[in-house]
């Protein structure tokens, strides 16, 4: 009863990862933001994130609060994601959105639920907001089958994986490395072991790796210990040079075969 | 006496809590538990106790302004001094027992935001004192218009960096501190220099700053056999305001009325007055009263006053208010710049432009209550930062033509040439002190 899981599922049939592509919407318009996402489905992503534009998004790096700041300035936020929603969800993939809290909260929560479920979302990824403060968010999701993805993160407690993991629906999101987003030259071994960790108490729930992915090599080292494979800064990066909706399509493809590389699932 | 508030997870009745990322969270309950089992300790509380008296100059006094007083109504105003604080605020109190708490937890590095510079100096003071490396961030903007505080940090071996994202001012300098901490939580501690922020803050800046009303609730007592009627403190995160408000908390017959910066005027909806103007939401790990938009964007703030510009506000001042047990005004830049210039020129203090507002709420509500009134006014802090940004409002002369020391100074400190005064576009309001006033020296009597 969970698109994310479904799909995620389907891709491990495949002997592979899921390719998770984030991208905000509004950068650098909605129309263009919405062209790419469908351009990194026709590339090879399984699941797009959709980012909501929001003030001060504190979890992300430069290249991501360059984006949003535009689409924040020219008066972008939560509404603007129904569309690039029903957009996705045409195209092929699973529509998920990343948004900070305050805007949920702002727009409210159940209404938000409600609109989000109508234009054929999956569920919902929120960075700032822990299973600890989520009691209506909880209620909404239950009400409305959306699925709802909360972080782990390296310093997590055992007992925080276990309470987290417990309130997720469709995946849990494994942040790599302690810091925001951003493009890495390596991957942390620290991802690994929060995987294994995670792996102890997450049951049939899929685990994906984010933070820091950025190449085909990298998404099929991830590959081979997660269930998907998040990208966010290497695709915003294209969009800031220029490369619009092509740019998203090319790295959705390179990164496609970094999670299909043969052996990497064990 | 401790208020019941918040609970054990952090609440003000529905404000307050932690949104934040989940990697900051170890962070968080290990500082909760350092900090509760500090608290209690009696070498911690020597040792602090040691330090504010021999190093802050603890107990700042409570002088009787009788002339100023005579622009409030006739009413007899005390101010408590935290402008006489070593380092020019109310910021060292709490920063002092952060640092302490730092030392505790065996990390090396400390981090602060800073808005008027006043808790990056005071956070850059105790670094050196306790032999810890110190990185501060501040709006791009606010490091022109508090370019003294920069080269002060600077001169105390801090890192300043200047933030440039948003709107490159408090907000922003908080995001990118956040940014630090969850890159560098092995080894750094993030000192926050308000009551706003996730769980443990709200509390523990509380409990780091109640000194102030403790003292003053005490200092009033004993020169005036009874408690104020009304106790009033400028409110940007709002920590000198929970510092002088908690000890009068339980004294249901006094007023605690917080002063917001209300910018050109709340109607205009270029302001800080986060109450006032503001409603509940999530901004900066907690859920509190802020300037938001229809989509749950943060509104930029505007202010003189660099330390009052910020458009959130602790957790306990927006469950207060909800309570009803304080009331938050706002103060227009005009109207704080004329009680500036009525303190300076009738009491000879020069006062921040933070503390600024708070006067000039006791100028309204002494007016309001007459020559009866007992008020009480927390001087949060000392005007020397502002010397630039109050002359250009007043259009002293001099200014803005900086020597070449000057120069050099600004050169130094700012690492960047941002021009001379921030605020040369800026002119006096109606109603306020016009610069022939403020440099005549005009008659007091003839202000009220
Ligand atoms: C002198 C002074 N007063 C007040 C403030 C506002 O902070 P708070 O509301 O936390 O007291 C500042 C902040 O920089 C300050 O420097």
């Amino acid at each position: 009863m969970s698109a994310l899981q479904d799909r995620i599922f389907a891709a491990r049939a495949e002997g592979r990862a899921a390719l998770i592509a984030y991208l905000p919407v509004g950068y650098p318009d909605v129309d263009a933001s919405i062209e790419a996402m469908v351009a990194a489905v026709e590339g090879g992503a399984d699941i797009i994130e959709v980012g909501v534009p929001y003030s001060d998004p504190g979890m992300e790096g430069p290249v991501i609060q360059e984006a949003m700041d535009v689409a924040v300035r020219a008066g972008r936020g939560l509404p603007d994601v129904l569309p690039a929603v029903a957009a996705v969800a045409a195209a092929g993939a699973v529509p998920l959105v990343m948004s900070y809290w305050n805007p949920i909260e702002r727009y409210g929560v159940d209404q938000f639920a409600d609109d989000l479920a109508a234009a054929g979302g999956a569920g919902v990824i929120t960075p700032d907001l822990i299973p600890d403060e989520a009691a209506p968010w909880l209620a909404a999701t239950d009400r409305t089958g959306l699925d709802r993805v909360f972080l782990v993160a390296p310093s997590s407690t055992d007992a925080r994986l276990a309470a987290t993991v417990a309130a997720c629906r469709g995946f849990v999101y494994a942040a790599s490395t302690m810091g925001v987003t951003g493009t890495r030259a390596v991957v942390g071994a620290a991802a690994g072991e929060l995987v294994a960790r995670t792996r102890l108490v997450s049951g049939d729930l899929p685990i994906c790796v984010g933070l820091g992915v950025s190449n085909a090599d990298q998404a099929a080292e991830v590959a081979s210990f997660a269930d998907g494979v998040i990208v966010g800064s290497a695709y915003v990066r294209r969009m800031l040079e220029g490369q619009g909706a092509e740019g998203a399509r090319a790295l959705s493809a390179e990164l496609a075969e970094g999670v299909r590389r043969p052996g990497v699932r064990a | 006496m401790r208020p019941e508030w918040p609970d054990a997870t952090g609440h003000f009745g529905p404000y307050g809590g932690r949104f934040v990322p989940e990697a900051l969270i170890a962070a968080l309950d290990e500082l909760t538990a350092a900090y509760e089992a500090m608290r209690v300790d009696p070498a911690f509380l020597a040792e602090f106790a040691r330090l504010q008296r021999d190093y802050t100059g603890r107990p700042s006094p409570l002088t009787d302004v009788p002339k100023f007083a005579e622009h409030c109504g006739g009413a007899r105003v005390l101010l408590k001094r935290e402008d006489l604080n070593h380092t020019g605020s109310h910021k060292i109190n709490n920063v002092l027992g952060q640092a302490l708490l730092t030392k505790r937890i065996g990390k090396p590095r400390v981090i602060a935001e800073t808005g008027a510079g006043q808790h990056g100096v005071a956070t850059a003071t105790a670094a050196a004192l306790m032999g810890l490396s110190c990185t501060v961030y501040m709006g791009e903007e606010d490091t022109r218009r508090q370019a003294l505080n920069v080269a002060r940090m600077r001169l105390l071996g801090a890192e300043v960096i200047p933030v440039t994202t948003g709107s490159r001012t408090l907000k922003d300098a908080i995001n990118e501190a956040f940014r630090d901490w969850v890159t560098n939580v092995e080894t750094t501690n993030y000192v926050f220099g308000t009551v706003a922020g996730p769980h443990p803050f709200p509390a523990m800046v509380r409990d780091f700053q109640r000194v102030i009303g403790d003292e003053a609730r005490e200092q009033v007592l004993e020169r005036c056999d009874r408690l104020p009627d009304v106790v009033l403190a400028c409110v940007g995160g709002g920590s000198n305001a929970i510092g002088i408000f908690t000890a009068f908390v339980p004294d249901n017959g006094v007023r605690l009325v917080g002063l917001e910066a209300g910018g050109d005027g709340v109607e205009t909806g270029r302001h800080a007055a986060t109450i006032t103007g503001g409603d509940p939401g999530v901004l900066h790990g907690a859920r509190s009263y802020l300037l938001q938009d229809d989509n749950g964007q943060t509104i930029e703030s505007h202010s003189i006053s660099a330390g009052l510009d910020y458009p959130g506000v602790g957790p306990e001042h927006s469950y207060l208010h909800d309570l009803g047990r304080a009331e938050y005004r706002p103060v227009t830049d005009a109207e704080a710049m004329e009680a500036f210039a009525l303190l300076c020129r009738t009491e000879g203090i020069i006062p921040a432009i933070e503390s600024a507002h708070a006067l000039a709420g006791a100028m309204k509500v002494g007016r309001e209550l007459g020559p009866d009134a007992l008020l009480l006014v927390n001087l949060s802090g000392r005007g020397d930062k502002d010397v630039e940004t109050a002359s250009a409002w007043f259009g002293l002369g001099g200014h803005p033509a900086p020597t070449d020391a000057d120069d050099r100074a600004v050169e130094a400190g700012r690492g960047a040439d941002p021009g001379p005064g921030l605020d040369t576009d800026q002119q006096p309001t109606e109603g306020a002190v016009t610069s022939g006033e403020a440099v005549a020296g005009q008659d007091a009597e003839e202000q009220a």
